[in-house]
């Protein structure tokens, strides 16, 4: 009996036991991919500050049009790596020197929403710390000693971490600014939310079409249904 | 005779069209108490046609070229017209086809389908379902993710636990020390042409060994025994076509409305069927931090954990693994019971086959888990239970007293 009792217990203990593993806290990404404006603030970050560095191969400029954009718009204010918006988001940052510099090869971030999520990437963005540390002077409270260095520090601003004690150990309790970018944070936070809200887009650029056919497709199969079951019954009617 | 006899007459002179179209459809005589569990072997049919064709139209556009492969999927997703679509459709019905396969077993276990003298199309299933795993491990390597990569390394190097001959096995099974473009490739190769061969052959001869012995029933009795004096015509059958046709249509279009509700508002879902660590190009030196099976391979995973390596061999384990699909061959003969639905066994049947269900959910949950000292011990239990089911079978199915079988069928 008390082995069984001791069973029943695990059982109940099994899902705390399987997601305790050691998780940071992630924010919730505004997202609304129905948002063009946002959309477009977001395309703007995206190839102001993230395209230098990070590819998003399967991405055509001439895509952004479904943002709202015209051809002549994209072509004067977003084209700066490539010469027609038929291309895609490629690079020039040759890989082995991104490696040399950085450590390891930036990401393309075709899909980075996809594989990442929202959360991660809208907290990650929001992270960044200072720390002399480390050869670029940043880290990263989501990403541990992240290649990356802090793209946006400008807007933000320079951010600190406060320490608490837990136990034996000092952890980053949160982040303090130390120093004021050209922004508010709040400001900073919508911008982030706003280039996440892209790369979240960028990730499936026909995922609303997809859900505006799907309603249009359920309706059908409904009306479908009702023709079908009425169908069923009038030739079972037979049946006994 | 009009215009159309004519020609059916001259087809049927040469080709037994209008013959066939009766044996199995029109004169097809299937019991008429049918219920719910019924549906999902046309819709097994269903979704073979629908990954048949769907692949074919990726084909189009897919390279099967470990430079290429990831990029082209993304192209199918963007550039090409309704790719998005196309690539959903494919990859929701290959978890849906587990689902409908797995409802259709459990269909089988209960109302003892496998029982004689439907052994054959049992072990015709079975090894369709074999050669179902077989496709669905070699399509997920196609989208060359991180999942796909790691996934297929996994797997391929249980087979370099075969004692002596393991190391040389994997090898020849990769082409090459590693998962590579030589992998890909041959995994390509027998995705889209050999398994979709094997797949259509065994489903025809499911069909006609179906066809030959006639459906079995929620109520586990022979409908051939009371046939009509006169016309031979079972008294308790109805034809297939209209009356099954008519109801299979009603069965499609809900599961056309499930199928739709995931591929348009979660073709994820969640993580499930489509992996987030799969949208990371496949990457050799770096090692996923949790690699997971998709969902319904998992409790076949979590057997192979269950088992604690023996001799510093992982062997044992993927003994156990291959053991827990080969019972499923034994099984019209290890049942001895003397009623075969599930509505006129005792007890203890239903128990055993609760546990056997609970067991193989459970194993499922636990394979996609990362093994810790306490999933292990549950995935254990689980095996075990799992193994009793079918080890014990001979011994609880003849002990049992059963209810008495009914002359014909019942509602």
């Amino acid at each position: 009996m008390k082995r069984l009792k001791n069973f029943l217990l695990l059982l109940a203990a099994a899902p705390v036991v399987a997601f305790a593993s050691g998780a940071v806290h992630l924010d919730r990404a505004p997202v609304n991919v129905a948002d063009q404006d946002s959309l477009q603030r977001g395309a703007r970050i995206f190839v102001n500050y993230c395209l230098s560095c990070h590819s998003a191969a399967s991405m055509r400029y001439s895509r952004l049009q479904d943002l709202g954009l015209t051809e002549e718009q994209i072509k004067d204010n977003l084209l700066f790596a490539a010469e027609k918006p038929g291309e895609t988001m490629k690079v020039g940052m040759n890989k082995a020197d991104a490696k040399a510099w950085f450590g390891a090869t930036p990401p393309d971030l075709s899909v980075i929403a996809r594989s990442r999520g929202a959360d991660w990437l809208y907290t990650y963005l929001r992270s960044f710390y200072r720390d002399d540390s480390r050869a670029t002077g940043w880290n990263n409270t989501v990403f541990d000693k992240v290649g990356m260095p802090h793209v946006m520090w400008n807007l933000q601003g320079e951010m600190a971490p406060v320490y608490k004690k837990v136990g034996e150990h000092e952890v980053i309790d949160r982040l303090e600014l130390i120093k004021p970018g050209s922004v508010t944070l709040a400001e900073y936070d919508a911008m982030v939310g706003d280039l996440v809200n892209y790369l979240v887009w960028m990730g499936e650029p026909d995922q609303l079409k997809r859900k505006q056919l799907g309603i249009i497709v359920l309706a059908f199969l409904a009306f479908f249904f009702v023709v079908a079951y009425y169908l069923k019954k009038e030739f079972w009617k037979d049946i006994h | 005779m009009s215009a159309l006899q004519k020609v059916m007459g001259w087809v049927d002179d040469r080709f037994p069209l209008t013959a066939t179209y009766k044996a199995h459809l029109s004169e097809y005589y299937a019991p008429k108490n049918f219920n719910f569990w019924y549906f999902f072997g046309s819709l097994a049919l269903l979704l073979l046609v629908l990954q048949i064709v769907t692949g074919i139209f990726l084909t189009m556009n897919y390279k099967p070229d470990a430079e290429l492969a990831f990029a082209s999927v993304e192209y199918i997703m963007r550039d090409v017209e309704w790719g998005w679509l196309i690539r959903y459709m494919h990859s929701t019905g290959a978890s849906l086809f587990f689902v409908v396969i797995y409802l259709h077993m459990f269909r089988g276990l209960m109302y003892g389908s496998y029982r004689k003298p439907r052994e054959l199309i049992w072990i015709f299933g079975v090894l369709i379902y074999l050669a179902l795993m077989a496709e669905a491990f070699l399509g997920y390597l196609l989208p060359w993710g991180q999942m796909s990569f790691w996934g297929a390394q996994v797997i391929v190097n249980l087979f370099a636990a075969v004692p002596f001959i393991g190391e040389d096995l994997s090898i020849w099974i990769r082409g090459d020390f590693v998962i590579s473009d030589a992998t890909l490739n041959r995994f390509f190769a027998f995705h889209v042409i050999a398994l979709p061969l094997v797949l259509l052959g065994l489903v025809v001869v499911h069909l006609v060994a179906l066809h030959e012995v006639g459906s079995n029933n929620p109520d586990g009795i022979e409908i051939k025994k009371h046939k009509d004096p006169v016309t031979h015509i079972p008294l308790d059958g109805i034809p297939f076509h209209p009356y099954y046709t008519v109801k299979d249509i009603v069965g499609v279009i809900v599961f056309l409305m499930v199928f739709s509700a995931i591929m348009f508002f979660g073709p994820e879902m969640g993580g499930y069927f489509l992996e987030a660590a799969n949208f990371i190009p496949a990457d050799p030196l770096k090692t996923p931090e949790h690699i997971a099976p998709l969902w319904y391979f998992t409790p076949f995973y979590a057997i192979l954990r269950a088992v604690p390596p023996m001799f510093g061999s992982q062997f044992p384990g993927v003994v156990a693994m291959g053991l827990s699909i080969v019972f499923l061959f034994f099984l019209p003969w290890l049942d001895r019971s003397k009623v075969k639905s599930i509505r006129y066994r005792g007890p203890i049947y239903k128990t055993m086959l609760a546990l056997f269900i609970v067991s193989f959910i459970g194993l499922g949950y636990l394979g996609l888990l990362p093994s810790t000292p306490i999933a292990t011990i549950f995935a254990q239990v689980f095996s075990v239970i799992y193994f009793l089911f079918f080890l014990l079978m001979p011994w609880y199915t003849s002990i049992e007293k059963t209810k008495p079988e009914p002359e014909r069928v019942t509602g």
